[in-house]
């Protein structure tokens, strides 16, 4: 299991490598010259012009920039946007507000979403589990952004119950109702899931053995079919955990958080390369880490999934 | 017919004691979108102390649901619509959640069907057989852990205490049984019922499992419900056998009774079918002591089967159509890394097989049976040796040599479940192989299907139906009839009629011998079950680890089997023992 983990982690350095490239060609072959979108409408002098471009190696050929940067990334130098703001500052101020939401985002799919996935499994046809799924159907359809508003509207205006905007702290209990809003798509798709495992485990053979052995209906249903239900969410949860990671534009914009996403979303616009790269470097980073631990987790739940060495 | 003198038959049992268990009328149900769709229609039947009663029937007879009312273990939908289950006097259908659980495991044990299916595989064995142990307070804690130790011991697993925290997936079947039998025997119940309990094994591990599970009973006391749809296995390891039909109980009473005198049609009729009986039949017939006339008189769905067998010493042509010559097989398996191990899978195997004959290979899993059906299939490529078909070296054959070679010999699987493609209907299903092959125009094809599905007596109707509307036998016929499309000269049949009940087993088998005296084929069958082997075949070939440790006519092998191991075989065969006829 060791020597698999370091496998993986080895087979990260050239997955950091290809996705950081593609990123920074895919950037400066963007369109807009990121000099001209600095200054908006004034003009700089050309002497100006020429000194910014010597200083972030733009009049060179592209892989030499991109050495160059690479050079200075594993140095621990991140750059600096072009407003002249390191870019580390921009990521330590963003990254733990993203990674707060997320995980309380993740919290809330994952505990309701179990939860309610196992009622319905275990009640299908009835009516707890009709209204799962008409729910989740529902939260599936409907595009986060309306969710999002109406929510805001709800338990932000109506009701009072939350600030409607996140303030620049971003403290937990204001994360609270982003975090429903972020959850509920992945909660539709959980509840689904666990459903459907729980619902075709309750009819395997070992659950029918293990009530003829004497257990209590309870110790069947936890021990024998909520863990082996549990694999295919897990799977679920670890890719979602990665991609809450890298933000939500959009749940981020109504609640005005200064996260990754919107960060990310505004470095594009103003073709920032270097906050770019950096930042989807990290990204890269969070979903291979994801990714083994989906693995890893999985192989804990089923032992029959053991990984050569 | 259902009641069918009941008090007659039991007249042997003692009055005195009370039955420990007694099912009067009992009726179970399955609510479907159609209504009620009954499975058991009144079923009554009596078992004494330490007394051992088979249930037997094919699959859909009602004989798992009659076993899994009494300590209701019905599917979902199912349920007991009238009737009573009396264990030890009390009614078990009147008895709460609660109470039935308390009578589970600690009173009524449970071995189920399939070892592979029935352990949960992401718990380690000594958990799950502590669990019973725990749930039924035989012991707790510390005294737990002892005690399955025990138990697993018991149950023949000898290295129990180095084995607890491995998981179900590192045992084989037959362990995986042993585990199962622990379980079901680990509170000491009064009752076992034991629903096939070998069904999915090899022979000779099955009767190594049920002489110890006859054992552990008759040690304990323990009275046996046992479910089976293998008539000679029953009347082996029961005193009393009810034979079940549609959810009926047709015939009841002692098992060698029944046996020598079936007097329901359906009962007379699984007595001709039963391989292992029939192949007793067999030999019984070539022993002139025996009482040929009542042998006979029992059915008649095997004699053709039977005249076959005894005209098998017909003129062999002189030239093997398939020759195996010192054939091996190396697979290597992946260690990680850039290691990896050998596995000798087929050693240097020789065997001839002549044109319109039958050859049966036959072991137990893991002897290489199947792996040299794929080499002769060229579904895969050997490591040495020489395969002629023909006269042909087949080992090098490309494009459209290779497909010549593969109209010739054409392949039916074991599983009729998994080896049809659900979304093609039975028509193109048979067509297919003479598209791949470009054979005729539509016309032609549709021509050739309505004429294979005469041959294998299915009407031509059902070329329109897809497989999930049909019955394991019919999709086995389907299976054939694709095989036979090409007109191949060779069909290699794999395990063909593992997986089917035993009457439809018969017909399958009869359909065979027809077809290859129709068409001349010639059959390389491969099994596990000798009795099967018996029937149908001209030649057999015992293989053990890769080699083949026997190779001799039918005859040869079962009237003087000179290696020790083809003696195991044959010994292993369910009702061997069983005296027949008397």
């Amino acid at each position: 299991m060791l020597w698999y983990t370091g496998k993986r982690l080895l087979q990260m350095i050239p997955v950091f490598f290809g996705a950081t490239f593609l990123i920074y060609f895919m950037v400066f072959s963007l369109p807009g010259d990121p000099i001209a979108a600095l200054y908006g409408d004034r003009t700089p002098s050309p002497g100006v012009i020429a000194q910014i471009r010597a200083q972030y190696y733009l009049d060179q050929p592209l892989l030499v920039q991109y050495f160059h940067y690479m050079v200075g990334f594993l140095q621990g130098d991140l750059g600096t946007t072009y407003s002249g703001r390191p870019v580390a500052d921009v990521m330590a101020s963003a990254f733990p507000v993203t990674a707060r939401l997320a995980m309380l985002a993740l919290l809330f799919e994952a505990v309701a979403g179990i939860l309610v996935g196992l009622i319905a499994g275990l009640r299908k046809g009835k009516f707890f589990d009709t209204s799962a799924l008409v729910v989740s159907l529902l939260l599936i359809s409907v595009p986060t952004f309306v969710i999002g508003f109406v929510m805001q509207f709800v338990f932000g205006v109506q009701l009072g119950w939350a600030r409607t905007t996140v303030s620049g702290e971003a403290p937990l209990n204001e994360l609270i109702l982003p975090a429903l809003v972020l959850a509920s798509v992945s909660f539709a798709y959980i509840v689904r899931l666990t459903r459907a495992s729980v619902s075709d485990n309750l009819n395997a053979d070992f659950v029918r053995t293990a009530t003829a052995k004497g257990l209590s209906r309870p110790r069947v249903v936890t021990v024998h079919v909520l863990r082996n239900s549990l694999v295919p969410v897990v799977t679920f949860l670890g890719v979602d955990l990665g991609s809450l990671m890298v933000g939500a534009i959009v749940t981020e914009g109504i609640f005005n958080i200064n996260g990754v996403g919107g960060t990310v979303y505004k470095a594009i616009k103003l073709g920032e390369g270097p906050t770019v790269v950096s930042f989807i470097a990290v990204m890269v980073v969070i979903f291979v880490l994801a990714n083994l631990l989906v693995d890893l987790l999985y192989a804990a739940l089923d032992p029959r999934i053991r990984y050569a060495k | 017919m259902t009641q069918l003198a009941n008090e007659d038959l039991y007249q042997t049992v003692p009055e005195s004691t009370r039955p420990l268990l007694e099912i009067r009328d009992l009726e179970v149900g399955f609510q479907t979108q159609h209504g009620l769709v009954p499975a058991v229609r009144g079923v009554s039947l009596t078992l004494h102390e330490g007394q051992t009663l088979a249930i037997v029937g094919e699959s859909g007879s009602g004989k798992t649901t009659t076993a899994q009312a009494i300590i209701n273990l019905l599917a979902g939908t199912g349920k007991v619509t009238a009737g009573e289950i009396l264990f030890e006097g009390r009614d078990l259908t009147k008895l709460s959640a609660k109470e039935i659980q308390d009578v589970r495991g600690r009173l009524i044990g449970y071995v189920p069907q399939d070892p592979m299916s029935n352990l949960n595989p992401v718990w380690n064995i000594g958990y799950q057989v502590e669990e019973a142990i725990k749930a039924n307070n035989v012991a707790q804690g510390k005294e737990a852990r002892k005690r399955t130790i025990e138990v697993l011991q018991e149950a023949g697993l000898s290295d129990a205490a180095d084995r607890l925290k491995q998981y179900p997936h590192q045992f084989s079947g037959g362990m995986r049984q042993r585990v199962l039998i622990g379980i079901g025997l680990s509170a000491r119940p009064k009752l076992l019922i034991a629903d096939e309990p070998t069904s999915a094994l090899d022979v000779t591990v099955q009767r190594q499992i049920l002489d110890h599970l006859a054992t552990l009973t008759r040690d304990y006391g323990t009275s046996v419900l046992f479910i089976t749809h293998d008539l000679g296995l029953a009347a082996e390891r029961a005193e009393q056998l009810v034979v079940m039909y549609k959810g009926k109980i047709v015939e009841s009473g002692p098992s060698k009774e029944i046996l020598a005198n079936p007097q329901h049609p359906y009962t007379q009729r699984l007595v001709a079918a039963a391989p292992s009986l029939a192949s007793r039949r067999i030999q019984a017939k070539k022993n002139p002591q025996a009482d040929a006339e009542k042998i006979y008189s029992e059915g008649s769905l095997d004699t053709g089967l039977i005249a076959r067998a005894s005209r098998r010493e017909s003129a062999a042509p002189d030239r093997d159509l398939i020759s195996v010559q010192g054939v091996t097989k190396v697979y290597r398996i992946r260690k990680g890394g850039f290691r990896s191990d050998e596995l000798l899978a087929v050693n240097d195997v020789s065997f001839g097989v002549k044109k319109g004959t039958t050859t049966a290979i036959v072991g137990e899993s893991g002897s290489g049976k199947s792996t040299v059906a794929k080499l002769i299939l060229q579904l895969e490529g050997i490591t040495s040796g020489k395969i002629e078909f023909d006269g042909q070296d087949v080992a090098g054959l490309k494009g459209a040599e290779l497909l010549k070679f593969r109209r010739r010999v054409q392949p039916v699987f074991q599983d009729p479940y998994g080896s049809l493609d659900p979304q093609y209907n039975v028509g193109n299903t048979i067509a297919e192989p003479l598209l791949a092959h470009k054979v005729g125009t539509a016309k032609e094809r549709q021509a050739r299907v309505l004429e294979l599905l005469d041959q294998v007596s299915l009407p031509s109707a059902t070329r329109f139906r897809y497989p999930s509307e049909l019955s394991g036998g019919q999709r086995q016929r389907i299976a054939v009839a694709r095989a036979l499309a090409l007109k191949p000269d060779v069909l290699v049949l794999d395990e063909a009629v593992s997986a089917l009940d035993v009457l439809v087993q018969g017909q399958i088998l009869n359909l065979l011998t027809e077809l290859q005296a129709e068409l001349d084929l010639t059959y390389l069958f491969i099994t596990h079950d000798l009795a099967v082997v018996r029937l149908v075949a001209d030649n057999v070939c015992v293989m053990k680890k890769g080699q083949i440790v026997e190779a001799a006519t039918t005859d040869e092998v079962f009237d003087n089997p000179r290696e020790l191991y083809t003696q195991e075989l044959l010994s292993a065969i369910p009702g061997g023992n069983f005296e027949f006829g008397r």
